[in-house]
């Protein structure tokens, strides 16, 4: 049956500034299956991107376990977790994150820099996955040579590069207009198709409907947490 | 491995070019600076040096007034001159180690149709010991010719090089004054005086000679000056004050007269020629420090502002599996590659404007090897630290602290 790949218990997180401390993630507790399709939604300031960054190991909780792909996170020290980072996890941000002076196979190709993958086979495999994205005649473009849909395109083509078992995305349709938007929806309800699990955070209940499972976040807390009603899903 | 990674900070220095050329101009300039300013500032010191040496040492010329400063004085007849007499009374004193009684003039010399004006010095052998001054070949005159009042000439290079070009200069016949003179020595090069004139411009004949065949105007017996070494550096002072009490003496001045004759320290004005040259070379160096320093702070400006930026990259890097040892070797290599070029064209450009103000302006120049090392070291250090260590301390944050970085 379904195995979980993500166990969040207990998971606190706060900030604390001259001004006190102010808890951000209250206790969270959660669990993903493999190949699960999971939209986080709430109102700005709930906790979302908190949350998905501690997910994606960008960040460390203040409290609380979180065992990712039978790893205790908790217990790893920062080289592990890039390895995690580089391995297990494709991150896909709303701003794309790439790197602006370097060319589109460049950007792609970076997590395979980092898993000491061989110069002729990092270029292969990244237009491999820039072709399939549709970004065939954009090898060697910089990122401010393209539009934002592909920019987003390649940035998602980083994501999967070294094949993660888990894709997180945090408002990856934030900066797009909603044609490009359903492009890229479309190629996130592919990966999940081919067994990927994703994690996407959106403030849009059209987007949330791609997904199974919706939670929703109000106040550092999960309010609600229920599958998709199939009937909804849009085409 | 280790090449890939230089390849790619080859490559990110070319993504950033305009980062790359400010962060290598405040290199270029530095380093530039410092090796070009050292090497003219050692240069024209070394020259001094050489022309002090050249010299001789402990060294006091003697001049009679009437000569130095014609029409300053009226003329108080022969006592105003200078005579030989004065020279050897100079030379029995205690402090005095040896003397030789000059008489200049210039002359046209004429050999086998080639005409040269040059520097007469009519003197004594004891002019080339004062002086260390040997021949290169052929031989002085002897205290013989002297009193034989022979026509003997020796000459400088320069002389040799103009009158006799590839031809060997001892045994010619050359006409000073219409006078034939058999020229038999030829002495070393000694290049500038202090003062900057060619000291191998010059013929040298006995003084005796000087002075009955060339020099016919002059009183019999009276030299135009006489040149004598103190027996070291501790009788200069000494022998200064016995040499003025002596010519006093010898040419009756009484108390409240002024000397009609000078005294003047060759050493002395030496060592302030000397002491300028060294407060200029210091000068320069105090520019091309401040040169560095500008330089320096450029350097840091510039890796300093791009921090921002860079933290961002950084946090990219480490979001997508980079290590922290991964990114101290990127930032380490391609600041150490920028630094290390930027010195290097710094280094290269100073030593061709060396070489330019040498070929252009003949000044003498001297590379100094700590010269290029400190400037080197002092803007690749500062070069590599501003590029490393603001990356060091991204790579300690959290990815996400990276990214976020304003
Ligand atoms: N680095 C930080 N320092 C202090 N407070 C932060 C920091 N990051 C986020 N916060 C605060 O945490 C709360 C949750 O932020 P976030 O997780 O980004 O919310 P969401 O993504 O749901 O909009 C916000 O109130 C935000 O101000
Ligand atoms: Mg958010």
């Amino acid at each position: 049956m379904a195995k979980p790949i993500i166990q969040i218990k207990e998971l606190y997180k706060d900030y604390q500034n001259v001004a006190g401390i102010f808890p951000v993630l209250k206790n969270v507790s959660l669990t993903i299956n493999h190949g699960d399709y999971v939209a986080i939604m709430g109102p700005s300031g709930s906790g979302k991107s908190t949350f998905m960054n501690i997910l994606g190991c960008l960040d460390r909780p203040t409290k609380g376990s979180y065992i990712l792909d039978s790893h205790d996170v908790s217990t790893l020290n920062n080289n592990e977790l890039a390895k995690l980072r580089n391995k297990t996890i494709g991150f896909v941000f709303q701003g794309f994150n790439l790197l602006a002076r370097s060319s589109l196979v460049d950007n792609v190709a970076l997590p395979l820099v980092y898993a000491k993958d061989q110069k002729e086979l990092r270029v292969k495999i990244s237009k491999n996955i820039l072709e399939r994205m549709g970004l065939g005649q954009y090898f060697d473009s910089k990122p401010n040579q393209i539009s934002g849909g592909q920019q987003q395109r390649t940035a998602i083509a980083r994501a999967l590069v070294n094949q993660p078992k888990i894709i997180l995305a945090d408002e990856p349709t934030g900066n797009l207009d909603s044609k490009t938007t359903h492009e890229i929806m479309k190629i996130f309800d592919e990966l999940n198709q081919i067994g990927n699990t994703i994690i996407l955070i959106t403030h849009e209940n059209d987007i949330a409907d791609h997904a199974k499972r919706q939670i929703h976040f109000l106040d550092g807390k999960i309010l609600e947490d229920h599958m998709t009603e199939k009937n909804k899903v849009t085409v | 491995m280790f090449l890939s990674m230089l390849s790619e900070a080859w490559h990110a220095m070319g993504a950033n070019r305009l980062r790359t050329f400010l962060t290598m101009l405040g290199m270029v300039i530095g380093v530039g600076a410092v090796v070009l300013m050292m090497a003219i500032g050692a240069g024209a010191q070394q020259s001094i040096k050489r022309s002090i040496d050249s010299m001789g040492t402990n060294l006091f010329v003697i001049l009679s007034s009437s000569s130095s400063n014609s029409g300053s004085r009226s003329g108080s007849g022969n006592s105003s001159a200078l005579s030989i007499d004065d020279a050897s009374a100079i030379g029995d004193l205690d402090d005095i180690e040896m003397i030789a009684p000059i008489s200049t003039g210039n002359a046209q010399i004429i050999y086998a149709g080639n005409n040269w004006n040059t520097s007469i010095i009519g003197t004594t052998s004891s002019y080339f010991s004062i002086r260390r001054w040997n021949t290169e070949s052929g031989e002085i005159f002897t205290e013989a010719d002297i009193r034989s009042v022979s026509r003997v000439a020796i000459v400088g290079k320069t002389v040799a090089e103009n009158l006799f070009g590839e031809n060997d200069p001892i045994g010619q016949i050359i006409s000073v004054k219409k006078t034939p003179f058999t020229v038999i020595g030829l002495l070393e090069s000694k290049g500038q005086s202090f003062d900057g004139r060619d000291q191998d411009d010059v013929v040298i004949v006995p003084i005796t000679t000087a002075q009955r065949k060339l020099f016919g105007n002059q009183i019999p017996g009276s030299v135009r000056m006489i040149m004598a070494q103190a027996k070291s550096e501790k009788y200069m002072g000494i022998a200064e004050d016995t040499i003025t009490d002596l010519i006093r003496q010898r040419h009756n001045i009484r108390e409240n007269m002024e000397n009609d004759f000078s005294v003047r320290n060759l050493t002395a004005i030496a060592k302030s020629a000397s002491e300028t040259t060294k407060t200029m070379a210091f000068l320069l160096g105090a520019i091309a420090s401040i040169s560095l320093l500008v330089g320096g702070i450029g350097i840091m400006n510039i890796m300093l502002v791009s921090v921002t930026e860079r933290t961002r990259e950084i946090g990219i890097r480490m979001a997508i599996g980079a290590r922290e040892k991964d990114i101290l070797l990127q930032f380490l290599l391609e600041a150490c590659v920028i630094s290390i070029v930027g010195c290097t064209i710094g280094v290269a450009l100073g030593l061709g404007g060396a070489f330019l103000v040498k070929k252009t302006f003949g000044a003498e120049i001297v590379i100094s090897m700590q010269s290029i090392i400190l400037a080197f070291s002092v803007a690749a250090s500062v070069g590599i630290f501003f590029g490393y260590y603001p990356a060091s301390k991204a790579a300690k944050l959290q990815p996400i602290d990276a990214l976020r970085y304003q």
